[in-house]
């Protein structure tokens, strides 16, 4: 596989992960109670965790690369990091990076809206994560199959939780039902871009993303026939985000995670 | 010796080893590597070494310097780097510095790797241990683990969240002595 296709592959696993653990972490301490203030928060962290563990390799594979290869992703390099004079790192990657910079889907950066519209995104997004780290286990890179394997034992119990908590509301009260119905509508737009292929995804990771789909659609129905819910017959979807087009939300929720480190570069606890 | 503190009565524990300005490396196999490792324990759950948890994968002695192999519990895991510096620490404490301490991924961890002394002392503290993974870990939405309350042994207990006070527990609760429990979850 090409440098830069594994380098972005590897940042767009790594900014999926954070962007959606950072969304999910503006309901600490706001939850609607205490036990489910602590799950998703939880889960967050589970997310953290793969994000930093992408970072870490994505930080390793550039330190490695030759000259040609730097050049090659110097696009998606932080500017600010290039006046540090030493390798880079994890945290260069996560927060000094530009909006455009981030290849994570549009789906996870979308605002957290009401209780239904997270666990909803939350269901959709594991589902996706399951699917993904299913096949990336097998993968032929030994470090992206070794975070896949990790991952994906975490990820089963986020789609256990998400998915409950859809026929919770799905299957509930009238007003849940209706809440858990719109959020159905403003997300599903959002779905397509799972399984579009950016130009990276096309290398060989051992993704295919046929199958990819077809899983993530079974899944995903069987979940929604027991939320007494319909997935929208829809073709008209938005996608951008794996290539760095993203929607305003975006900007919004760097800037507050990235405050810090712009403020005080290389500020440690 | 006494803490700084006037008003506080802890002991600050003495190093076991003093050094002077050589650096002296005491003989080492590897059953003292474990030996030393079963006194490091888990920050979060400390009645738990490091060993118990099983995240210690491998321990060898290479020209003199000691290696030693971790996983993570979970990906997220603050424990993870606390874990790193007090193994390095203890170490030190016992006259060795020249620790490499490596983290490995896969195989990822599981609660089978757990010692069934961990297991008994986990019960004894409180914690429901994990039961054998094989047999309980489930996909299948809303089911139940049977998990016997550490306290008063019944299996009358109720789930109330996936998620616990850590990344690795879940919270129950015992509807015969209504005491709330953590339980250390399948993993």
């Amino acid at each position: 596989v090409p440098t830069f296709q594994l380098f972005a592959f590897t940042l767009h696993l790594a900014d999926n992960a954070l962007i959606l653990a950072q969304r999910n972490a503006e309901w600490t301490g706001h939850g609607p109670v205490l036990e489910q203030d602590i799950a998703i928060t939880n889960i967050s962290l589970d997310l953290i965790g793969q994000a930093r563990n992408f970072y870490q390799y994505a930080a390793d594979l550039y330190n490695s690369f030759s000259n040609d290869e730097k050049e090659a992703v110097q696009h998606l390099i932080p500017r600010l990091w290039k006046t540090f004079n030493r390798e880079l790192q994890e945290d260069d990657l996560a927060f000094l990076r530009e909006e455009k910079q981030y290849l994570n889907l549009l789906l996870v950066e979308l605002p957290r809206g009401d209780w239904a519209q997270t666990v909803l995104r939350q269901a959709l997004f594991s589902l996706y994560q399951q699917v993904v780290y299913a096949q990336l286990k097998n993968s032929k890179h030994p470090q992206l199959a070794a975070i896949a394997e990790k991952s994906g034992k975490e990820t089963a119990y986020h789609v256990r939780w998400s998915s409950e908590w859809l026929i919770r509301l799905g299957d509930g009260t009238e007003e849940s039902h209706r809440r858990l119905k719109k959020a159905v509508q403003d997300l599903w737009p959002f779905t397509g871009e799972l399984f579009k292929p950016a130009p990276y995804e096309q290398a060989d990771f051992g993704l295919d993303m046929a199958l990819l789909k077809n899983a993530w659609q079974q899944k995903t129905a069987a979940v929604f026939r027991d939320a007494l819910l319909e997935a929208p017959q829809q073709t008209g979807f938005q996608h951008g985000g794996k290539e760095g087009r993203h929607t305003e939300h975006l900007g919004y929720l760097l800037a507050e995670m990235q405050y810090l480190q712009r403020t005080y570069p290389n500020a440690v606890w | 010796m006494p803490c700084g503190n006037k008003k506080c009565t802890k002991q600050i524990k003495q190093p076991l080893v003093k050094y002077d300005s050589i650096h002296i490396t005491p003989a080492l196999d590897e059953v003292a590597i474990w030996n030393i490792l079963e006194a490091v324990n888990d920050p979060e759950v400390p009645v738990l070494s490091v060993v118990d948890l099983g995240v210690v994968r491998k321990v060898e002695v290479v020209d003199g310097h000691i290696e030693i192999t971790i996983t993570p519990t979970y990906s997220g895991c603050p424990a993870m780097d606390a874990i790193s510096m007090d193994i390095r620490l203890k170490f030190i404490e016992n006259g060795f510095r020249n620790v490499h301490i490596r983290q490995q991924l896969s195989p990822a961890w599981t609660t089978d790797w757990m010692s069934e002394n961990g297991r008994q002392k986990l019960k004894a503290f409180g914690i429901a241990p994990p039961n054998p993974k094989q047999q309980f870990c489930k996909d299948e939405l809303f089911a139940e683990e049977a998990v016997p309350c550490p306290r008063c042994e019944s299996y009358h207990t109720q789930l109330l969240s996936q998620f616990g006070s850590t990344a690795c527990k879940s919270m129950y609760r015992c509807l015969e002595c209504k005491e709330a429990f953590d339980h250390f979850k399948c993993h």
